[in-house]
């Protein structure tokens, strides 16, 4: 779970790590009274939970209360596009308004899980300012890695490394205490990522977190209550969302066949072998190790309710969940929601003899297909082929326009 | 041969008389797999079908004398029970359980580093030497004794993968999935080792996800240690970027974890790579005929 980056300064400030003074502002009135507050001039950034907002133009710079209230209008309602939004984009709602610090170095520092060697590392370079993957590219030299043995914990010895690595012999203590409680902090609140880029070096030789990313493990999230209240729940697709109340596993992608399927692997793979066969997938799904008739009758209504949507594909492998109980789901969910489009059903595993009889016996339409890669075929061939009756239909209304 | 787990390995299952645990204990047991006994805290006495339950590792250990330990504790708790295993001197672990936080496998990690435990997972679908032993939830009947090894991070596509190579007419050495997690307990490496030394295995299958960087360094390792033919498949080529396919490691950070990345790493360490996975089964058939010239 991503958090913004206001919520991820309160938190380290809880923790004693200086941050600056700032506010959220979520009208631009607000923007006008807190840069008053503050004086001049005031940052306005955009929380959104993408990176690389500054260079979508989320991060603006004003020098006076009139022109903070017009920035943030301009900034309210716009939406931020980076490569992982997607070209829908995360729509601005709130915006941090903080005090511009004097900044005479800017530093690099972040706490994450080294999933290799599976222990939490301390990455920090004297290159803040820009992303961590250019650093790593351009100045390899400059990055700073101190992997942490959590039996331990974050050692004095550590800690005097990169003191005298980033040139922080002057503020000795204020470094220590940080980084010290930075760590404390990703332990305390099971944290994924905790990012300062940058960490600054003030005219007056002090630190401060300029700013701050934080991601809480979402496998942790039922032992940190507190920090699962701080879920923007409007920051996620209204779809996805809804999905994840259900029990689902799902992600809307732009294509044009529906799928369901259990277990993420295969999940991934359907969608594979569709690219494969000249197909589009309209979403990854996965409806789990429970497959009742409740969740796919779910799942059915969050596909179909994307009208580009206009084959379903339906692939089980019965391992943990038995074929002829995913037949039932599939039975049952079809009495209570309706889908139009063509159905292929690629069943396989445990039970799956009583699985495809009952399937077969239901009365209803299914395609079934023997193996993963027909049952792609099938599904394209459909979905080709709709493409090609409404390419006609225009033809049709076209002609009839003519005459 | 195969590796890890044979007919003579014996299992107990923590958390057995728990839903899943109870179901698949049995479905073990039928398999023909030597379940001798199970743990549940506070539930000691007890039996399941005929499989005694104890409140401790330890006491299961000194009544049943198991080797193997399979673990289906919910994820608040299963940290714990896979150090209560490696604390009562099981040296083999295969935990099930999907959604452990990560800071409880950094634990988990370290202990095991220390005193060389295998442990398989979490969140994967266990361990199965065909026709022998069973010691997770796959359905048996698909597994057919043979010279592949399979390692997949994924269960569903260990099921698939494992199910394709039958239908071709070839079978399985011993087949498992190391787990979806960002922090596994082993890794591609251990297993490709393992089935390198072992006589029964005569070609190697990697069903690996986008995510990580797991696959590159088995390419590494497969380069200059592996002399058996080896093929891969990668899951996630249509995965959009940055978002978390259903596994917790199936990301793509940046350029980091992406299929093409993988597919370069393991293609330089002549590794066979399957792109499509409608084709896993044929692929192999036809290659190993072929190039290699098995006697199919």
């Amino acid at each position: 779970m991503k958090l913004h980056e206001y919520q991820a300064k309160e938190l380290m400030s809880l923790y004693e790590v200086p941050i600056p003074e700032g506010r959220v502002a979520y009208f631009p009135y607000d923007a006008w009274m807190v840069a008053m507050e503050l004086g001049f001039p005031v940052v306005l950034k955009a929380q959104v939970l993408t990176g690389g907002r500054g260079k979508a133009g989320g991060v603006k710079i004003a020098k006076t209360a009139d022109e903070a209230r017009d920035i943030a209008q301009e900034l309210f309602g716009k939406t931020i596009v980076t490569a992982q939004t997607g070209p829908q984009g995360a729509k601005i709602r709130k915006l941090l308004v903080e005090k511009v610090s004097s900044i005479k170095r800017e530093l690099y520092f972040s706490i994450t899980i080294d999933r290799t060697i599976g222990k939490p590392v301390v990455i920090a370079s004297k290159r803040g300012g820009m992303s961590i993957e250019e650093v790593s590219e351009q100045y390899p030299e400059d990055i700073i890695k101190i992997p942490i043995d959590p039996a331990v914990g974050f050692l004095p010895y550590q800690i005097r490394r990169l003191k005298y690595d980033l040139d922080l012999v002057e503020q000795e203590k204020e470094i220590s205490k940080i980084v010290s409680n930075l760590y404390k902090l990703f332990m305390d609140k099971d944290c994924s990522l905790l990012e300062m880029n940058p960490l600054v070096v003030t005219e007056t030789n002090h630190l401060v977190a300029l700013d701050a990313k934080l991601e809480i493990d979402d496998n942790a999230i039922f032992r940190r209550k507190e920090v699962a209240k701080m879920r923007d729940l409007t920051e996620y697709d209204p779809d996805e969302l809804e999905a994840r109340f259900a029990g689902l596993n799902f992600i809307k992608l732009d294509g044009d066949i529906g799928c369901m399927v259990n277990g993420a692997g295969l999940a991934m793979a359907t969608m594979d072998v569709i690219k494969f066969a000249g197909g589009s997938p309209a979403n990854f799904l996965d409806v789990g190790g429970e497959a009742t008739p409740d969740t796919i009758a779910k799942g059915f209504e969050i596909i179909t309710r994307d009208p580009k949507v206009k084959a379903l594909f339906i692939n089980i492998f019965g391992g943990i969940v038995r074929c002829d109980k995913v037949a039932n789901g599939i039975l049952q969910a079809l009495k209570t929601v309706e889908v139009k489009v063509p159905i292929v059903v690629r069943l396989t595993g445990m039970n799956r003899e009583e699985g495809m009889e009952m399937l077969k016996n239901s009365g209803l339409a299914f395609s079934v297909a023997q193996d993963i890669k027909e049952a792609a075929h099938m599904i394209t061939q459909i979905t080709r082929g709709k493409k090609e009756e409404s390419l006609k239909n225009k033809e049709n209304n076209n002609n009839k326009k003519e005459k | 041969m195969a590796i890890a787990v044979y007919k003579t390995s014996r299992v107990i299952v923590q958390g057995i008389t728990g839903k899943e645990g109870r179901y698949h204990a049995l479905a073990c047991r039928d398999y023909g797999t030597k379940i001798v006994g199970g743990v549940t805290p506070g539930k000691g006495g007890q039996d399941v079908d005929g499989i005694p339950v104890f409140n401790t590792v330890e006491e299961a250990v000194q009544k049943t004398n198991p080797n193997v330990s399979l673990i289906f504790v919910p994820p608040p708790f299963a940290a714990d029970s896979i150090l209560e295993a490696v604390g009562s001197g099981i040296k083999i672990i295969v935990c099930i359980t999907e959604g452990i936080p990560v800071l409880d496998m950094v634990k988990v990690k370290r202990v095991i580093e220390k005193e060389s435990i295998t442990l398989i997972g979490p969140n994967c679908p266990g361990i199965i030497t065909p026709e022998a032993s069973k010691i997770g939830i796959m359905p048996g009947h698909i597994f057919k004794r043979g010279s592949i090894g399979i390692i997949s991070r994924s269960g569903t596509l260990l099921y698939e993968t494992a199910d394709q190579i039958s239908k071709v007419g070839l079978g399985q050495s011993t087949c498992l999935g190391i787990g979806g997690d960002p922090i596994v307990g082993t890794d591609y490496i251990y297993w490709l080792e393992k089935f390198e030394q072992d006589p029964e295995t005569e070609a190697i299958m990697i069903v690996g996800e986008i995510g990580g960087d797991a696959e590159e360094k088995a390419a590494e390792y497969i380069k200059s240690y592996v002399t058996k033919p080896v093929f891969a498949f990668v899951a996630g080529a249509s995965a959009p970027r940055g978002r978390r396919m259903g596994h917790a490691g199936a990301i793509i950070m940046g350029k980091k974890g992406t299929v093409e990345s993988k597919y370069a790493a393991l293609k330089e360490a002549g590794v066979h790579i399957v792109e499509n996975p409608g084709y896993i089964g044929e692929t192999i058939y036809s290659t190993l005929k072929d190039k290699y010239h098995f006697s199919i």
